[in-house]
């Protein structure tokens, strides 16, 4: 299934920009990073416990926020893109 | 059943392949051309020269994801294997049943039970399908040799008998091989198997696909704990994927000749992709070699039905599906070896 990771990381702190890159590279390890903040990973549930796991334990519960969609197996159809940045499917012929 | 993963075929012989965190990097001189989670991928295939990191062996090897490594044409260079682990007491039991020589005919036996039983149906629906284009009466003589030959092969007491109906009804098999071939035909024949170096489009193609094929297989015996090197009918020769390729004759023909023969029919691929050297040798283009993977990639999503298993599966998941039979039998759950029959 798909499912969209965004993240708002509050950075005014030292240690809140050391949470941003944390939190980033954590979801680079799941996912293809489409925006900014905005990573979609193709995954199955046991995969997506594990990073809301991680997520959990690096932010901070008071000043940052996460959000999963759970966008579903048929997730195709549900995504529409415009502009720069194309993404690539993970789940498409991959040949480079 | 296991989720089919998805395939990276890496084309371009500048690219170089590292690992960051979870993520397989393809690089492209200076710039990243593309950044994928590992748990999304089965394999990695890359043609050319193709260089990759340490680390990405490492991971792959850990992961179970096969990497290997094939020139630009397609033949078969290396492999990545990790340390020896996993199941010692099934790869011991797969040792002394290739010791034995009754035992590895018995087994053997299956595999081309199964090979020239496929064959046999991929004449028989082509037959059936287009039965006002082709020369039914020769096809029907040839399936009925092939029947015959099913019964041999069951009373076959060694290897060499095996071999000898396994040689005999390759030949018949192709021998209407060129029938089935409906499309272009003055650019695509077959008139007989030859390799390395390929002599015409159609044996550029079909050696092509058969590297496809035995990786894939390889990489199906490596997940379910079987030694790929050590085989039954296929003896042990150092660096020859010995049980990959057993495993694989009987999903020749229904798998990859029949797919060959797709491309050439529907006119996924045409002859200006084809050009031949001075020495004979057929060599395909970067384009239709792409071709070729995209649709090889659409053909491993398709869905059938397991004819032993009863479960619906990816075409990607056969080799799989048998690899992981055969650990059962190996391991004493099931009585014989079922083969991948395919009507």
């Amino acid at each position: 299934m798909m499912v969209l990771i965004t993240y708002d990381v509050n950075t005014e702190s030292e240690g809140g920009k050391k949470r941003l890159r944390r939190v980033a590279k954590q979801c680079m390890n799941y996912g293809q990073r489409v925006q900014n903040s905005v990573f979609e990973c193709v995954m199955d549930s046991a995969k997506c416990r594990e990073v809301k796991n991680k997520l959990e334990k690096i932010i901070d519960k008071e000043r940052d926020s996460l959000r999963f969609y759970y966008l579903g197996n048929n997730y195709q159809n549900k995504v529409e893109h415009i502009g720069i940045k194309e993404s690539f499917d993970v789940e498409g012929t991959l040949i480079i | 059943m296991r989720k089919l993963l998805n395939t990276v075929y890496i084309t371009s012989p500048d690219s170089y392949l590292s690992l960051d965190g979870e993520n397989l990097v393809i690089q492209k001189g200076s710039t990243e051309a593309a950044r994928l989670p590992l748990h999304n991928l089965e394999s990695i295939i890359a043609f050319g020269y193709t260089g990759a990191s340490p680390a990405l062996m490492g991971a792959c090897a850990k992961r179970n994801i096969a990497l290997s490594f094939m020139s630009q044409s397609g033949k078969f260079l290396s492999r990545v294997v990790g340390e020896v682990r996993g199941n010692v007491t099934l790869r011991k039991a797969q040792y002394r049943l290739s010791d034995n020589m009754e035992e590895s005919t018995k087994i053997a036996r299956n595999f081309i039970f199964g090979k020239i039983y496929n064959g046999r149906w991929v004449i028989e629906r082509a037959t059936r399908d287009y039965s006002e284009r082709l020369d039914a009466i020769k096809l029907k003589k040839v399936s009925e040799g092939l029947a015959k030959a099913l019964n041999l092969v069951l009373n076959s007491r060694n290897l060499d008998e095996l071999r000898g109906f396994e040689g005999e009804s390759a030949t018949q098999y192709f021998s209407v091989f060129d029938d089935l071939i409906l499309q272009q035909k003055d650019k695509f024949f077959f008139h007989g198997r030859n390799k390395r170096p390929p002599l015409d489009n159609v044996n550029a193609m079909l050696s092509f696909v058969y590297t496809l094929l035995a990786h894939d297989t390889a990489a199906a015996l490596e997940t379910v704990g079987l030694d790929p090197y050590v085989g039954f009918m296929h003896r042990d020769r150092p660096g020859r994927i010995s049980l990959a390729l057993d495993l694989m004759e009987e999903l020749r023909n229904v798998y990859a000749d029949r797919f060959v023969i797709s491309l050439i029919n529907k006119r996924v691929v045409n002859f200006s992709g084809f050009m031949q050297k001075e020495d004979g040798a057929v060599i395909m283009d970067d384009d239709t070699r792409r071709t070729i993977l995209q649709a090889w990639q659409n053909r491993k999503q398709e869905k059938i039905t397991h004819p032993f298993l009863q479960e619906k599966l990816e075409w990607g998941l056969v080799p799989y599906a048998q690899a992981m039979l055969l650990a059962r039998f190996i391991r004493g759950d099931l009585d014989e070896y079922p083969p991948f029959l395919w009507k």
